[in-house]
């Protein structure tokens, strides 16, 4: 699709989709829920529409790339994205939308960022950290680096949002926001609210870095054995298809 | 491990989930591995399939081989050390790769304890066949578990047997009266803190993978809507006629798991898969899911 077809009109929507191949991406839908903003898990083509933005989740980024490649689903992102649909990559996601890899070939190429994968070494050399972003919050906020990329120049049009030393750690253009942390692993929101900002929909007020009420087995209400427990966590529930309930597929 | 350390191993776990773990033996293999998209590679020197067959003492495999696998991929490599064996465990530690699985595969060290798993900095995954097998290992400091199934024996029946014995626990704890939590976790040899928490989350407090006898695209869809995070293919992928192709539909199956036109897809002309071995028909001795406790 050419750039004069735009329609900025279809990037309307009202709920944010977390690209459900791989990851962690009940760990996002999380997150969101908590600060009010509807969502839902995304992996066919026809779950992109209505969608105001979309986040590549964590995970394995030549899995999710092969994912992508092989039922088309990078085209579909391209296509939303030209269509005004914006984007946020947190560290395998973050991999995925750079247009430019160390030494390999880029995938979806959305944002002119150079990325090194595995900038750090492995899962012995993964940290928590915490950084002081004003723009996104008054307080100090946590970051968790998992066996993660670095992020090492950007290109025009492209602002960095937090640079740690040597790398960038944290980068957006208008219509991508990428990480190299995952925000979704930590109590802080800012970064979730900051993308929700961005996609156009209005977070809850609340202020707060830190939510007092996550910790880091949250996500598994998403991902319960018992269907009855599963149900009686209604809220965040909602975003989950129907087929999730994997012991009681009938929904008897 | 400081507590800060067991977080983030908990998290890479968290990062595989929805994804496919790979048996391989050497560099080529780890690469078509990667290439079809699994999220992790266990290096070992023999696939279960062939340390079944060969008998004998089955150990850590060479580090030189699994350094070796660790340059070739830039996705995260897992090794084997055996039961209680936990020098082998410190060597691995000091390859410097991501995870350790404890594993029963390999002939047991010790047949009393299990690794002390808090000394390590390196993240442990270990089988396991029940919910208070879970949750011990868990409090020896595991921060993944996956069901024992039964290696090597493309038979996935004991694998749906775990996974289904840690569900139907996991349920009863969560309808489970407060006072009656201390008889369920005497009984089932479960730290009682941890039985509190399953009741509490209603599932495993970490991340828990399906393994042993995985061979089909539909055999790992099956575990997936039995409820698992996620899938280790042991002798699966590399004992079948082609084992890139399979590779890749067994991916593809894991991701779209209740997509049943998806799954269709993925398991279409994939050729011969891996012999499949009758459980009843083996030797009590040669049952590798009974090593551990």
């Amino acid at each position: 699709m050419s750039r004069t077809e735009l329609n900025p009109s279809t990037a309307a929507g009202k709920m944010i989709g977390v690209l459900d191949l791989q990851g962690d991406v009940f760990e996002h839908l999380d997150h969101l829920g908590r600060l009010g903003v509807a969502a839902r898990p995304v992996k066919q083509a026809e779950d992109f529409e209505g969608l105001a933005g979309l986040i590549l989740p964590g995970g394995e980024s030549t899995c999710l790339a092969r994912l992508l490649q092989i039922f088309s689903i990078d085209k579909v992102i391209i296509r939303k994205f030209h269509e005004g649909v914006k984007l946020w990559g947190t560290c395998a996601g973050a991999i995925l939308l750079a247009k430019s890899l160390s030494g390999e070939t880029p995938h979806l190429g959305l944002i002119d960022i150079e990325v090194e994968r595995n900038g750090f070494g492995s899962q012995l050399d993964s940290f928590a950290s915490e950084a002081s972003i004003p723009r996104l919050s008054q307080t100090p906020i946590p970051l968790t680096f998992i066996r993660a990329p670095k992020i090492l120049s950007v290109g025009r049009g492209v602002e960095v949002l937090l640079r740690i030393g040597d790398f960038i750690a944290a980068a957006e253009s208008p219509g991508v926001l990428v990480t190299i942390f995952h925000p979704e692993l930590t109590p802080s929101l800012a970064f979730h609210r900051y993308f929700a900002r961005k996609c156009g929909l209005q977070p809850g007020e609340e202020e707060t870095a830190i939510d007092p009420s996550w910790d880091k087995t949250s996500w598994m209400r998403l991902a319960r054995i018992t269907p009855m427990e599963r149900r009686s966590a209604e809220p965040l529930a909602k975003v989950l298809p129907q087929e999730m309930d994997h012991e009681n597929p009938e929904g008897i | 491990m400081d507590a800060k350390r067991y977080e983030l191993n908990v998290q890479l776990a968290q990062m595989l989930k929805g994804g496919v773990i790979m048996d391989v033996t050497n560099v080529e293999q780890a690469k078509i591995a990667e290439e079809a998209g699994a999220v992790a590679v266990m290096a070992l020197e023999r696939v279960p399939a062939d340390i079944r067959k060969d008998g004998g003492v089955a150990r850590m495999s060479d580090p030189l081989m699994i350094a070796e696998i660790k340059k070739a991929v830039s996705i995260p490599v897992m090794a084997k050390a055996r039961i209680g064996h936990f020098v082998e465990a410190q060597i691995i530690e000091a390859l410097k790769i991501d995870y350790i699985d404890e594993s029963e595969v390999l002939t047991p060290a010790d047949e009393e304890c299990h690794i002390d798993k808090t000394r390590f900095s390196i993240p442990f995954v270990c089988g396991a066949r029940n919910l208070g097998e879970a949750l011990r290992r868990i409090a020896e400091g595991a921060a993944m578990i996956r069901t024992k199934g039964e290696a090597g024996t493309g038979n996935v029946v004991e694998a749906v047997r775990h996974m289904r014995t840690m569900n139907r626990e996991i349920r009863q704890l969560a309808h489970m009266p407060v006072e009656e939590v201390t008889g369920f976790a005497k009984a089932n040899g479960i730290p009682y803190e941890l039985a509190l928490k399953v009741r509490e989350l209603g599932r495993l407090p970490v991340v828990n993978f399906a393994a042993g006898g995985i061979a089909t695209p539909a055999d790992a869809a099956l575990m997936m809507q039995l409820g698992c995070d996620g899938v280790f293919v042991g002798s699966g992928i590399f004992k079948s006629a082609t084992p890139a192709v399979r590779a890749r539909a067994i991916v593809k199956a894991t991701a779209y798991f209740n997509d049943p036109a998806k799954v269709l897809e993925a398991s279409m002309g994939l050729g011969e898969a891996m012999p499949g071995l009758e459980i009843s028909a083996l030797p009590k001795e040669q049952l590798l899911a009974g090593r551990g406790w």
